[in-house]
């Protein structure tokens, strides 16, 4: 079906007229019959009173939450790759109580059921003994993990966390799609949305009596704690995420700040004393247990896949003595091979004593040779699937194929039939979506969630939903594409406000432990500090250089102008390390004409050193400790990377709108630098950022005092001179203040050098690194002071006795003030001698383990 | 007949190690014909932990772990096993191998359904077509099993090479297929590639074999090595095994450490350790008949 050229719009009296749903399945909104079901009658009427232009402010403040929030999928192969927003349809998918009913006794069945499947898999192995499941399928899949078999997993529920993807057969009846074992995603993205949708929509979700999600996800906290070893009062849990590359990694970030766990990845955890620990600096922290986002096989390099550098060695043991809990359990993953599905009313039977509640599609296993005939024999009628989970894998049509990709497909089947399952092809129900002005019927998926609690599982009441980007249901894949939807449960009493956050007897102890600084996030801290001032000091020295150029006018430059240029410009090449810039070959040209080599600064992106590399850095390293950013903090990191696309995407072809562009990100920069200061506990990771920083304002005022005052120009330059330093340095109504007269040179140079008290000057950089520096942890160095202090206390004396007479001394046949560029250079080497030292110290990551050379010995003619 | 058996595996890294996990298949098996008096495997740096399960395969694996700084690993297992000899039917008396097959699929008997994940392709082993065809020469329609693998066995001891330089512990079946050259491990993985494309289950076996000095000569020590080679499960008997780097069925001087679907799982030792640079690789085995009763407590150092 195509969209209709003259759809009417919602503020036409027949908001759903239009809406038509596709022939032979199952519509959420609308009947067979053409009646608007009676749950959604409060919406219609809701989005009626709120006419198209109050739904398309409603729209626009969602995507801005979206995007502020920084919430993200990365889906594969998307150019946007990382940065690619969610995107979230304003019309929750309702349901009415009575059904959710239904079916989450369908869901809790199925999630015991796949509980005990995967106890007795990894343990007697009775329903490969009965015949239950055909041995080959278990044992030929890569998903099985045998190091796994045999160990004695804690608590009653190995399957902690499972998730189910759920459609409608045209009859009305839920039918699963899919199963997640694994580390089900999507709980994160179905919170978030909710999260959105009820502050864009705050009067209807209120008037709706939506059933509350907060409640799934305290159970979550209680089930880790309940199922983590004990040793002491507060078992410590982490998330454990496979890193920023992964698709799903704001969800990880959002999951371990809500939930209240460290985000750890493999590199900042080891296994010692068989018990596996958190390296944060200076010291180790047992983990009891570990939410992993990480798929099992890749867990420990040791026992399970030798290429793995996302695990941790010795994982496998540390769960086989008993000293840690994984969730789900490692192995988890073989309950969602797509096989198992034609398997389960059978092994249901047998396990439970009861039919399945919830059937799946009617499937078969292609490695059965009754079931392959009957596969053959009816291709046209099957989708067909191939049982490796790939993200890649998408079902494929043969009703639809080429005639050789048909044959080929047959011929696949023949040679490797145990890796195909064939499943009945069904129309999935749809759903309305709010396309353009519009409700469209898009064919949907809800995706329930499940939590092992002591009693049974509880469901998540809600889940994620997803509605196909287009008609075209195949492309609700594996992935999390199309468009997102928040799923109401409609309760028919209204529920009580609930969040994580208040109730102090349902707060488990562990959850106000403040969480560890590990070295990789003290890393990153440091160089988001070092990035943020590095590009605030890129811009302001831009904005500064652009306005002296435009002074020009029309005139030709006067001398003094022209040589106060030259030198920001240089001053420009040596901060960004651009070189040959305005210094090296070329410059010469360049100087002449500095406004594309200014332009390529400001826009290029493949210019190392240039403004938006700068600030993609800063981004990248920011994303890496997400969870460690308060909503605020990434919503300006949010900012500055839609400014950072603007600039590349519409490169400025003049300087005044380059200008325009540089002033939002000044504010956004200081916002970033008061936000830091102002609204992060100064705790260890706060130090790093901050000492990050002080050391980059460091470098970047003394290369700029190299490059403006070493070489000495007459009296009236200097004047200008002195402005532009001022300028940069945002000194300027100080110095105006402060002195009236005087050696102009000194004065900067006493304002800019040695005054402690103004923050932009050498000295307050090196008194505060000074401060920072000693309150950095000591590890074993707590004799004496470290290489770091020692440095910082050598630069800071060097600045204090230095005398300014003595500096503004001119020498040599090209005037040069020597003594002012020698100590200059010094505080440079001594600034990057720091760095060094404080990278060494702190954030030494471990060697990369290896592998040993397996072949012992030499075999035996 | 009874056997102490030393094998000792010694590594020297050109950098500290900080730390290392390893995991040994060391100590030999309960099998029908072989019994283990006792075994101790000895780790030099002392491990912080070292601690002893059974694998899927029934297989018994150390794991240790060293966490303190050390240039060199020393892993010494000692064990006492006695072997009694295979009595092997008369080859053309066992079922025809499709026969084999079809009992594999036998419903309710757990002995054949836990035998058919040694039919399928394994990391190590996949159906290698060729590795296939090559096998089939020996297994005419209704070929008593047992002959037939024999049959096969000895054209891989006449037709391959045994050439130690010619293969890695990576080198896939194919690539010795192709060359007709490789070891003991690669002789066991493409009889086993052939015989699961087949449909027959086969399993890998790595232990060790007695050597003789020459009639008048003293055996050296450390002369010894591990072995590897394969076994085939034939109805009403169980599973035989098969030399076919030597052309023998195994009696008594073959010595099992641990069974799998191949080399991958029955590692002796292998490890992930932190720091250590290149390193550097001594392994020597010594299997000595016992003449006197053995002390099944052997004294740790």
């Amino acid at each position: 079906m195509s969209v209709p050229d003259l759809a009417p719009t919602l503020e036409s009296s027949g908001l759903v007229d239009a809406y038509t749903p596709l022939a032979d399945c199952f519509d959420e909104m609308r009947t067979a019959e053409g009646e608007v079901r009676p749950h959604w009658q409060y919406l219609l009427d809701a989005l009626r009173t709120l006419g198209p232009t109050g739904i398309e402010a409603r729209w626009r403040e969602a995507s801005r939450l979206i995007r502020d929030n920084g919430v993200t999928y990365n889906l594969n192969g998307d150019p946007r790759g990382m940065s690619r927003p969610w995107e979230l349809d304003l019309l929750p998918l309702l349901i009415r109580s009575e059904e959710w009913a239904e079916l989450e006794r369908g869901l809790i069945q199925r999630a015991e059921l796949f509980n005990l499947i995967l106890a007795d898999l990894y343990g007697p192995r009775e329903l490969l003994r009965l015949g239950l499941i055909p041995a080959e399928l278990i044992d030929g899949d890569p998903g099985y993990l045998l190091p796994c078999h045999g160990i004695d997993v804690s608590g009653a529920r190995p399957l902690v966390h499972y998730a189910a993807d759920l459609t409608r057969t045209p009859d009305g009846r839920w039918r699963v799609i899919g199963d997640r074992a694994q580390s089900p995603l999507g709980a994160g993205y179905a919170l978030e949305n909710r999260v959105v949708l009820s502050r864009v929509l705050p009067s209807l979700f209120r008037d709706s009596h939506v059933h509350r999600l907060a409640g799934f996800f305290r159970s979550m906290r209680r089930t880790l704690t309940r199922l983590a070893p004990h040793h002491g009062e507060d078992p410590r849990v982490v998330l454990l995420t496979p890193g920023p590359q992964n698709e799903a990694y704001f969800e990880h970030a959002y999951l371990a700040n809500y939930l209240g766990y460290t985000l750890v990845q493999g590199a900042d955890l080891s296994v010692r004393d068989g018990a596996l620990w958190l390296r944060t600096l200076g010291r180790l922290e047992r983990i009891d247990a570990v939410l992993r986002r990480l798929d099992d096989s890749w867990c420990d390099p040791l026992e399970l896949r030798e290429d793995s550098l996302l695990g941790v060695p010795g994982l496998v043991q540390a769960v086989r003595t008993g000293n840690l809990v994984l969730a789900n359990a490692l192995g988890s993953g073989i309950l969602e091979h797509p096989a198992l599905m034609a398997f389960l009313p059978g092994i249901c039977q047998h396990l439970l004593g009861e039919t399945l509640a919830l059937p799946d599609i009617p499937t078969w296993w292609c490695g059965d040779p009754e079931a392959r005939g009957h596969v053959l024999e009816h291709l046209d009628r099957l989708t067909i699937r191939p049982c490796i989970r790939s993200l890649k894998q998408t079902p494929l049509f043969p009703a639809a194929m080429e005639p050789t990709a048909r044959a080929a497909l047959i011929e696949a089947i023949k040679r490797n039939p145990s890796a195909y399952i064939a499943q009945e092809r069904i129309q999935p129900s749809t759903t309305p979506a709010l396309i353009g002005q519009h409700l469209e019927p898009r064919p949907s998926v809800l995706r329930a969630f499940l939590i092992a609690e002591e009693e049974g599982y509880a469901v998540m009441p809600g889940g994620l939903g997803r509605v196909a980007s287009s008609h075209d249901a195949t492309l609700l894949s594996t992935q999390l594409g199309g468009l997102g939807k928040d799923v109401w449960v409609l309760a028919s009493e209204p529920e009580r406000q609930e969040s994580l956050l208040p109730s102090a007897e349902l707060l488990a102890p562990a959850v106000v432990k403040e969480s560890a600084v590990s070295s990789r996030v003290a890393d990153n801290l440091f160089w988001i500090g070092r990035y943020a001032e590095r590009a605030e000091g890129l811009v302001r020295l831009l904005r500064i250089t652009i306005f002296k150029f435009s002074e020009r006018g029309d005139f030709a430059l006067s001398k003094a102008n022209a040589s106060c240029l030259r030198s920001l410009l240089e001053a420009l090449t040596n901060q960004t390390q651009t070189f040959p810039g305005f210094i090296g070959e070329g410059a010469e040209e360049r100087l002449r004409d500095p406004v594309p080599e200014l332009l390529s600064l400001i826009s290029d992106r493949s210019r190392v050193g240039g403004l938006p590399r700068t600030l993609e850095a800063l981004g990248q390293a920011a994303y890496s400790v997400r969870d460690r950013l308060s909503a605020d903090t990434w919503r300006i990191i949010s900012d500055i990377d839609r400014l950072v696309a603007s600039l590349s995407e519409h490169p400025p072809s003049q300087l005044s709108q380059a200008l325009d562009e540089l002033d939002p990100l000044v504010t956004s920069l200081v916002a970033f630098s008061g936000l830091s200061q102002e609204n992060m506990t100064h705790n260890e990771g706060w130090h790093f950022l901050e000492t990050g920083r002080r050391l980059e304002r460091g470098t970047a005022t003394a290369s700029l005092l190299q490059s403006m005052l070493v070489p000495v120009s007459g009296e009236q330059d200097e004047n200008m001179v002195i402005e532009a330093v001022l300028g940069i340095t945002d000194s300027l109504i100080t110095y105006r203040r402060r002195y009236r007269g005087g050696t102009r040179i000194g004065a900067l140079l006493d304002l800019v050098l040695q005054d402690e008290g103004n923050p932009r000057a050498l000295a307050y950089q090196f008194a505060v690194l000074s401060k920072l520096v000693s309150d950095l942890p000591r590890g074993d160095l707590s004799m004496g002071r470290t290489p770091a202090e020692k440095l910082v206390l050598k630069s800071l004396t060097g600045i204090r006795l230095a005398e300014i007479n003595a500096l503004i001394q001119v020498e040599g046949q090209e005037p040069r003030r020597e003594v002012l560029a020698r100590m200059l250079a010094d505080l440079d080497t001594e600034l990057a001698a720091l760095s060094d030292a404080i990278t060494a110290q702190y954030f030494r990551h471990e060697e990369q383990p290896h592998s040993l050379l397996r072949r012992t010995g030499t075999m035996q003619p | 007949m009874k056997f102490r058996i030393q094998h000792v595996t010694r590594y020297e890294y050109a950098e500290t190690v900080s730390l290392c996990h390893s995991i040994a298949h060391l100590k030999p098996i309960q099998t029908r014909r072989q019994q283990c008096l006792g075994s101790v495997i000895r780790v030099d740096p002392w491990p912080a932990v070292s601690r002893e399960h059974e694998d899927f395969f029934g297989n018994r694996v150390n794991y240790f772990s060293i966490q303190q700084a050390h240039d060199a690993l020393e892993v010494t297992a000692q064990s006492d096993v006695e072997v009694t000899p295979c009595v092997l039917p008369e080859a053309s008396k066992t079922p025809a191998w499709e026969r084999a097959i079809e009992r594999l699929y036998d419903k309710g008997d757990g002995l054949m359904i836990d035998a058919r994940i040694f039919t399928l392709p394994s990391p190590l082993i996949p159906l290698d077509p060729d590795a296939r065809n090559y096998a089939a020469i020996s297994f005419e329609p209704d070929r008593p099993i047992l002959e037939a693998t024999l049959d096969l066995m000895g054209r891989i001891y006449s037709e391959f090479e045994y050439d130690p330089a010619s293969t890695t512990v990576t080198t896939p079946v194919a690539e010795v297929m192709a060359n007709r050259r490789g070891v003991c491990q690669d002789f066991a993985h493409i009889a086993i590639s052939g015989l699961r494309g087949l449909g027959i289950a086969a399993r890998y076996v790595s232990g060790y074999l007695e050597t003789l000095p020459p009639p008048g000569q003293v055996k050296l020590q450390g002369a010894d090595a591990s072995h590897a080679w394969f076994s085939v499960l034939i109805p009403d008997i169980g599973w035989v095994d098969f030399d076919p780097t030597n052309d023998q069925v195994p009696q008594e001087q073959h010595i099992t450490t641990a069974i799998g679907r191949d080399f991958q799982d029955v590692t002796p030792l292998r490890g992930i350790f932190y720091g250590g640079g290149t390193h550097d690789l001594r392994v020597a085995v010594d299997v000595d008949r016992l003449e006197s009763q053995p002390t099944p407590e052997m004294p740790a150092r």
